[in-house]
C-alpha cells in the first residue's frame, strides 16, 4: 500500500527533538554557588505557593534563539504566527498534493476526518463534528497543520503552504473567499461559525 | 537422585506429568509415590532482566487502525492483581508513534512568562528532590463504548484505557519556581518531543498543586510509550493533558485552545455545546474479576475483586450488588487507599451456581457517586463520547460464564 510505504519511508531524522543542541551558560557556575546559600531561606516562601525562588541552581539560562526555535505555539488571538500568506486557491494544490490521500476530495473525509460542516450539524442523530461545525479558531488549525500535518511528514510544509491550504479548509467552509489571502493579521480575524460554542466544565469541583 | 542428566530429565518429565496430573486426581485410589512430587529439576540461571513466566499471556489489546501510530492498547484489567499495573502493559494512546529518543539529548524548556527561561537536562532534574506516588491515568475516551446501553463484552476493553503507576519525579512547581514565574501567568502550555508535539494547557493551579515531572515509573526509567525519557503526571486529570516525552512548559495568561481541547477531549450536549477543559476524571469503579470472558469454576466460594478511582481524591466506599441492583453490600478496600490512585476492593461471595448479575458502585471523598448510565444520561444526553463512568454489570450464567449484563 502507498500509504504504508510512505510511513516506512518518513525521515525520522527530521523529528526536531533537540533541533538546539545544549549550550552551557557561563555564568552557570556562579548561579549554582551563589544560590546555595539562599535555598533553606527559600522554601518556606515555596511552600507559601510563591513561585519565584531559585533554590538549586539547576538548568542552565535558554537562549532567545533557541526558544524561538521551539515556540511554535499559534494563540487564540493569533500570536505567534509567522511571516507568510496563502489563499485557497494555491491551498488547493497543496490540499491535492498533501492531504486529499486521507481527508478525502475537497475535504469530505476519508480514512481521517473530513473538514467541511456547519454548527447545526452539532444537535439532532447523526453529529458532526469538524474544523467548520466545530473549531472555535482558525488559528488552531494553522497551529495543528504546521506541527503534525502531513501525518507522516510533519514539518515539510513551508509557511505560505500551510496558510494557503488552511484558507482552503476555511473556503471549502464558506467561511473564507477563494483569493482571501490569510496571514499573520488575517488569520485571527477570521470568525469561526462554533467559536461561541463552548463552555467552560460546570462539574463539581472538590 | 539420578546419577546422570538425562535420566534426570526423564524423571522430571514424568514428575512433570504427574504434578499435571495431581489436581485432577486427587480424588483417585493409587496416589504416586511420595517422593516423586518433591522437585528436583535444576531451573534456570540468574538473569539481567526479568521476564514473566511463559504460562502468563495477559496482553494489551491494540486498536486496529489505518495509522498504527495514532492508536491505542488497552491494559488486561480482567488479569490484573492489586493496584499497580506493569508497565509493559500500561495502557497506550499515541498520537504520531512513540519517539525515540536518546535522554542525553533531551531537554525541557521553561519559558514565558517567567523570571528566567530554563533548559533542564534529564540529568538536572533527576538531581532535585524527588517523589514517588502512585497516580492512575485514565484516558478520558475510556469506556467510551459504555455510552451506549450495549457496552463491550470484556473489561480489558471498557474500562482498558486506565492503569495505575508509581511515578518517581520531581513536582512541576519546583521547576517552576526556579524560573520564576511571573504575576500574569494563570497557565501554561505542555508539549511533547512526539512527531506531532502534541500539546495541552494546564491551568498553573494544577501545575502548583500535585502536577509531576516524572522520569520513573515503578522502580524504573519510565517506558518510551509511556514518555521515556520526561512526561508530565497531572493526577486525577485526563489522560491526553499528561503529556509524554515532555520538552516544553510555556507559562501563559489563558489557555491555548489547542486541537486536543476544543476539536477532540470536550463534551458535545444535546443541545449543540461543548464543555470544555473537562479535566477532572470523575470517581469510577469496575469489577475485574469474574468480568466478561471469564469463567467461575465450581459453586462455593469466589472472591469478586474490582478497581475504583477518583480523580477527585481517595475512594471511600464502594458497593458491590450481586443481583443486578436489588441490594448492595459494602465492600472491602485494600489498605493503603491512597489519592486518586487505584483502589481495590473485594467482597466475600458464595456462588449458588445460579445465574447472577454483579454490578459495583464507588464514592470518593467528595461525597461523588458513581452514576448509572440513566443518571448519566440525565446530566450530559448522549453526544459526549467522553468521560464516561457509568456503573457496569456482568451477568454471571447458570453454567459459570461471565459476559457484559448490558448486551
Amino acid at each position: 500500500m502507498r500509504k504504508l510505504e510512505a510511513r516506512r519511508r518518513r525521515a525520522t531524522g527530521e523529528l526536531s527533538v533537540n533541533c538546539c543542541p545544549g549550550r552551557k551558560d557561563s555564568g552557570e557556575q556562579n548561579r549554582r554557588m551563589g544560590r546555595r546559600i539562599a535555598l533553606w531561606a527559600a522554601v518556606p516562601a515555596l511552600a507559601a505557593g510563591i513561585v519565584s525562588a531559585q533554590q538549586y541552581g539547576l538548568g542552565r539560562s535558554a537562549g532567545t534563539d533557541e526558544i524561538a526555535a521551539w515556540d511554535i505555539t499559534i494563540g487564540p488571538q493569533g500570536k505567534g504566527l509567522p511571516h507568510g500568506a496563502g489563499a485557497a486557491r494555491e491551498g488547493a494544490q497543496v490540499y491535492e498534493v498533501r492531504c486529499k490521500e486521507c481527508h478525502g476530495e475537497a475535504g469530505a473525509g476519508g480514512d481521517q476526518v473530513g473538514f467541511v460542516g456547519k454548527p447545526e450539524q452539532l444537535v439532532g442523530e447523526k453529529t458532526v463534528r469538524n474544523v467548520g461545525s466545530f473549531w472555535p479558531y482558525a488559528t488552531t488549525l494553522f497551529d495543528y497543520t504546521r506541527r503534525a500535518m502531513p501525518f507522516d511528514r510533519p514539518g515539510t510544509l513551508t509557511d505560505d503552504q500551510i496558510y494557503a491550504v488552511t484558507a482552503y479548509i476555511l473556503y471549502l467552509n464558506g467561511i473564507v473567499g477563494e483569493d482571501e489571502t490569510m496571514d499573520a493579521e488575517t488569520l485571527p480575524q477570521v470568525k469561526m461559525p462554533n467559536r461561541g460554542g463552548f463552555i467552560r466544565d460546570p462539574r463539581r469541583k472538590p | 537422585m539420578p546419577k546422570d542428566a538425562s535420566s534426570r530429565r526423564a524423571f522430571l518429565g514424568a514428575g512433570a506429568l504427574l504434578g499435571t496430573a495431581l489436581g485432577a486426581c486427587r480424588t483417585q485410589e493409587s496416589a504416586p509415590p511420595a517422593e516423586q512430587e518433591l522437585p528436583s529439576l535444576l531451573g534456570e540461571p540468574v538473569r539481567r532482566y526479568g521476564a514473566r513466566s511463559p504460562h502468563e499471556t495477559a496482553a494489551r489489546a491494540i486498536r486496529e487502525t489505518q495509522t498504527p501510530e495514532a492508536s491505542s492498547s488497552r491494559t488486561p484489567l480482567g488479569d490484573s492483581y492489586g493496584t499497580v499495573t506493569p508497565s509493559a502493559l500500561h495502557f497506550e494512546r499515541h498520537h504520531a508513534g512513540v519517539p525515540a529518543i536518546d535522554p542525553a539529548e533531551h531537554k525541557l524548556l521553561i519559558h514565558g512568562l517567567v523570571e528566567r527561561p530554563l533548559v533542564f537536562s534529564v540529568d538536572d532534574v533527576k538531581r532535585l528532590p524527588s517523589v514517588s506516588q502512585p497516580y492512575f491515568i485514565e484516558c478520558s475516551g475510556n469506556s467510551g463504548g459504555e455510552w451506549s446501553p450495549a457496552g463491550a463484552p470484556t473489561v480489558q476493553l471498557s474500562h482498558g484505557l486506565a492503569a495505575c503507576s508509581e511515578w518517581t519525579g520531581v513536582p512541576l512547581k519546583m521547576l517552576l519556581a526556579e524560573a520564576g514565574v511571573q504575576a500574569g501567568a494563570k497557565w501554561l502550555l505542555a508539549e511533547g518531543a512526539d512527531a506531532c508535539k502534541m500539546q495541552r494547557s494546564v491551568t498553573l493551579e494544577k501545575a502548583l498543586d500535585d502536577a509531576l515531572v516524572a522520569y520513573g515509573q515503578n522502580g524504573e526509567a519510565l517506558r518510551p510509550e509511556q514518555g521515556y525519557p520526561l512526561r508530565l503526571v497531572l493526577p486525577g486529570w485526563e489522560g491526553n493533558a499528561n503529556v509524554k516525552w515532555l520538552r516544553r512548559i510555556k507559562l501563559t495568561e489563558g489557555p491555548q485552545y489547542v486541537k486536543d481541547e476544543t476539536s477532540k477531549y470536550t463534551e458535545l450536549m444535546e443541545d449543540g455545546k461543548a464543555w470544555i477543559f473537562t479535566l477532572e476524571m470523575d470517581a469510577k469503579s469496575v469489577i475485574t474479576s469474574p468480568s466478561g470472558g471469564q469463567t467461575i469454576g465450581a459453586q462455593g466460594y469466589r472472591e469478586i475483586s474490582g478497581l475504583a478511582w477518583s480523580g477527585r481524591g481517595k475512594i471511600v466506599r464502594v458497593e458491590v450488588s450481586t443481583d443486578g441492583g436489588g441490594s448492595w453490600a459494602e465492600a472491602k478496600l485494600q489498605e493503603p487507599v491512597r489519592t486518586k490512585a487505584f483502589t481495590r476492593f473485594t467482597l466475600d461471595w458464595q456462588w449458588a451456581g445460579g445465574e447472577a448479575v454483579l454490578l459495583s458502585r464507588c464514592r470518593d471523598e467528595t461525597g461523588y457517586v458513581q452514576p448509572t448510565l440513566a443518571e448519566l444520561i440525565a446530566e450530559r444526553g448522549r453526544k459526549s463520547a467522553y468521560h464516561c463512568n457509568r456503573i457496569k454489570g456482568w451477568k454471571v450464567a447458570a453454567d459459570g460464564s461471565v459476559s457484559n449484563a448490558q448486551a
